[in-house]
């Protein structure tokens, strides 16, 4: 898959976990430029995204991701969907 | 909203939480107010916004304290302001088996496993009764099995196992929940074995995240407290409507014949319907009224429902509507006729194009039930009739509504209405409310929407509290005649006030309910006779009488004055009313009715 279809994927995953049809994602994206994306929202977040790409993070990438653009990396590699 | 109904898609409802809530917010339908302490032993936002979800579907809207995180046991014992200020109207303590804290060892003596066991459940004890202080009901989760198994199968049975002793655990909280009113165990070991343990608990997101359960669990857990929650706040459906063709049995009677239906042991369809029968059968010791809603000739429905190899018989239905009306005509006049609101009626029918109209024409229940071999886990999944109080009354309510219907059938045949009123038979017993009593008055209190005019939500342990108040008074009616027991059909609680106007002492009446399938039948009047001599006995002199409009109790809006012959006080622009009556040369009105 490539980077592109990723990025259109995943902001759908953003645009229903926030209820903000609004939101564009960027490889610079963070929780800072989200306003509801605290801690909670965050394991919301990621249970989403491993739904909708059928793959699961391992510990270390959850607390490792830094941005967007990295899960997007790891999603490129290991979706399954 | 079709998408909160069993079956759900939890990934689907957990994702989507924030627009749920934004359309169900939207919807203007009027909720119950309550506010809910959940007491965790773990990360609880996500339980809390799912609860929230099914809660807002029940028609209630909750409002909540949520305790910091694992801080269940301390909030509990030693308080805290926010959450004594909070004053919760229910207690949730969401707990796994995370918050044993304990583990057994092989090392150890059945003696020091004992007594650890011993000193678990005394900290849990300590909890309850600390959380006595809030006098609300307490929903207390059970321990679900643990994640592994150290002495593989032996873990059950050997006292080192720790399967055993969650499962001793487990015991010690059924025995507190037998002997306490008003406090539920939410019974997650059934749910963690029905999802499946392996779903059940995520141990990254547990490591991660402090949640004890996986995020797919957190909505059937949701669910399955939210149906304890609004059985507690009177929110239960009441009764089961069948279809009959396909649905109770294989076959079309009028095509097929009865002798020809596919019901009994022959086959396994047929013991399929069989089995789908007694269970529907068995709702009615649980105080479910059923009914029949089928297109067909009523000849032709009740030889089906005679079949000799049939669970259930026609009697068992208080009312059968066989005919070819509109199956949604059919379920309104049932309701009515029940005295009941439609949206407390569950319709199982196994076409999906019926349930569909239903849906669309009325406020009924309808379940999508699959095929007949689904049929029982849908209803059952559904938890429409979750069982939070049993009262002797339940096990003959389709009796009662059925005596109900030879009343009014009675009724046509007298001169004047009195002497119908008088050929029933009836007597009363009216009282000061007695413990034997407590679980029905409270359930009636809060299900009672008609006839209710302060729709008043009290638990028994307010109920317990007003009738030891010296500042209280309080009433039951029970009623019985010829054609059977009615039960106990009111309830009042007045209360020491000050006259609005005038400022003088008097006795304000803050609950006054009655059952509408008593309806015209005195027992109001006699009622008022029994409230009165007690009031006068406790030496009032006036009673004062609120009206406080609701969707669903416009019946009594003119019910102190037309009824009782009370006057007018006040009345405020969002039509509640206030009125009197002066007690001092009260002659007793009932005169159809002899009370004990």
């Amino acid at each position: 898959m490539t980077r592109d279809q990723v990025f259109d994927r995943l902001e759908q995953v953003f645009r229903d976990v926030f209820d903000d049809d609004s939101i564009v994602l960027y490889e610079d994206t963070t929780a800072d430029d989200i306003d509801d994306w605290d801690s909670i929202e965050h394991i919301t977040l990621i249970a989403a995204v491993e739904q909708e790409f059928g793959m699961r993070f391992s510990m270390g990438e959850v607390s490792g991701m830094k941005d967007v653009g990295e899960m997007v990396t790891i999603l490129a590699q290991r979706a399954s969907k | 909203m079709k998408e909160l109904e069993y079956p759900f898609d939890s990934e689907w409802i957990l994702k989507k939480k924030k627009s749920i809530k934004r359309s169900l917010l939207a919807d203007n339908r009027s909720r119950i107010k309550k506010k809910i302490a959940v007491l965790g032993g773990s990360t609880t936002s996500d339980v809390i916004a799912a609860l929230e979800l099914f809660l807002l579907e029940a028609g209630i809207e909750p409002e909540f304290y949520e305790s910091e995180y694992k801080q269940y046991w301390q909030d509990a014992v030693f308080g805290n302001p926010e959450l004594d200020s909070f004053a919760p109207d229910l207690i949730y303590i969401h707990t796994t088996v995370r918050n044993v804290d304990f583990t057994p060892t092989v090392r150890m003596s059945p003696e020091e496993i004992t007594a650890a066991l011993d000193e678990r459940y005394a900290r849990l004890e300590q909890m309850w009764q600390a959380l006595d202080r809030f006098r609300c009901p307490i929903i207390q989760n059970n321990f679900e099995m643990p994640f592994f198994r150290l002495l593989g199968n032996r873990d059950v049975w050997d006292v080192h196992g720790l399967s055993n002793f969650v499962n001793r655990l487990n015991e010690k909280l059924y025995a507190y929940a037998q002997s306490h009113e008003g406090f539920y165990i939410n019974d997650i070991n059934w749910l963690a074995g029905n999802i499946g343990l392996e779903k059940w608990a995520d141990t990254k997101y547990w490591y991660m995240f402090k949640y004890a359960m996986s995020l797919e669990a957190i909505p059937p857990l949701a669910f399955q407290t939210a149906a304890i929650i609004r059985s507690i706040f009177g929110k239960n459906k009441k009764c089961i409507a069948v279809d009959l063709d396909n649905t109770m049995w294989g076959g079309i009677v009028g095509d097929d014949g009865a002798e020809n239906l596919e019901i009994g042991q022959e086959t396994g369809t047929s013991q399929a319907f069989y089995e789908f029968q007694q269970y529907v059968k068995a709702h009615k010791d649980l105080g479910i009224i059923l009914t029949v809603c089928s297109k067909n000739e009523e000849e032709n429905a009740l030889a089906g429902l005679n079949h000799p190899e049939g669970a259930v018989r026609p009697d068992d239905f208080t009312i059968i509507k066989a005919n070819w009306e509109p199956k949604s005509i059919n379920l309104e006049n049932t309701a009515h006729e029940l005295n009941i609101m439609p949206d407390a009626i569950v319709f199982a029918d196994d076409n999906p194009a019926e349930r569909e109209i239903v849906r669309q024409q009325t406020q009924c229940a309808v379940p999508e039930i699959g095929e007949v071999t689904d049929y029982i886990r849908v209803l059952d999944r559904s938890q429409y009739f979750e069982v939070t109080t049993l009262s002797e009354d339940d096990l003959k309510r389709g009796e009662m509504y059925k005596a109900n219907i030879q009343r009014a059938q009675a009724q046509a045949s007298f001169a004047s209405y009195t002497d119908y009123l008088l050929s029933l038979e009836m007597t009363a017993e009216i009282a000061p409310f007695k413990d034997v009593y407590l679980a029905r008055i409270a359930q009636l209190t809060n299900k009672s929407n008609q006839f209710n005019l302060t729709t008043l939500r009290c638990t028994q342990e307010q109920m317990t509290d007003f009738a030891a108040s010296p500042d209280h008074i309080t009433q039951y009616g029970k009623l019985v005649d010829k054609f059977g027991d009615n039960g106990v059909v009111s309830v009042a609680v007045g209360q020491r006030g000050k006259h609005p106007k005038t400022g003088e002492e008097c006795l304000d009446i803050i609950l006054w309910l009655m059952s509408c399938r008593v309806l015209k039948r005195d027992m109001e009047l006699a009622m008022l006779d029994g409230f009165v001599s007690q009031a006068k006995a406790a030496g009032y002199t006036k009673l004062i009488g609120r009206y406080l409009p609701t969707a669903k109790n416009k019946m009594v809006k003119d019910f102190y004055p037309d009824t009782l012959g009370f006057s007018a006080v006040s009345a405020s622009d969002d039509g509640c009313t206030v009125w009197e009556l002066d007690i001092t040369d009260y002659e007793n009105k009932n005169h159809v009715i002899k009370v004990n």
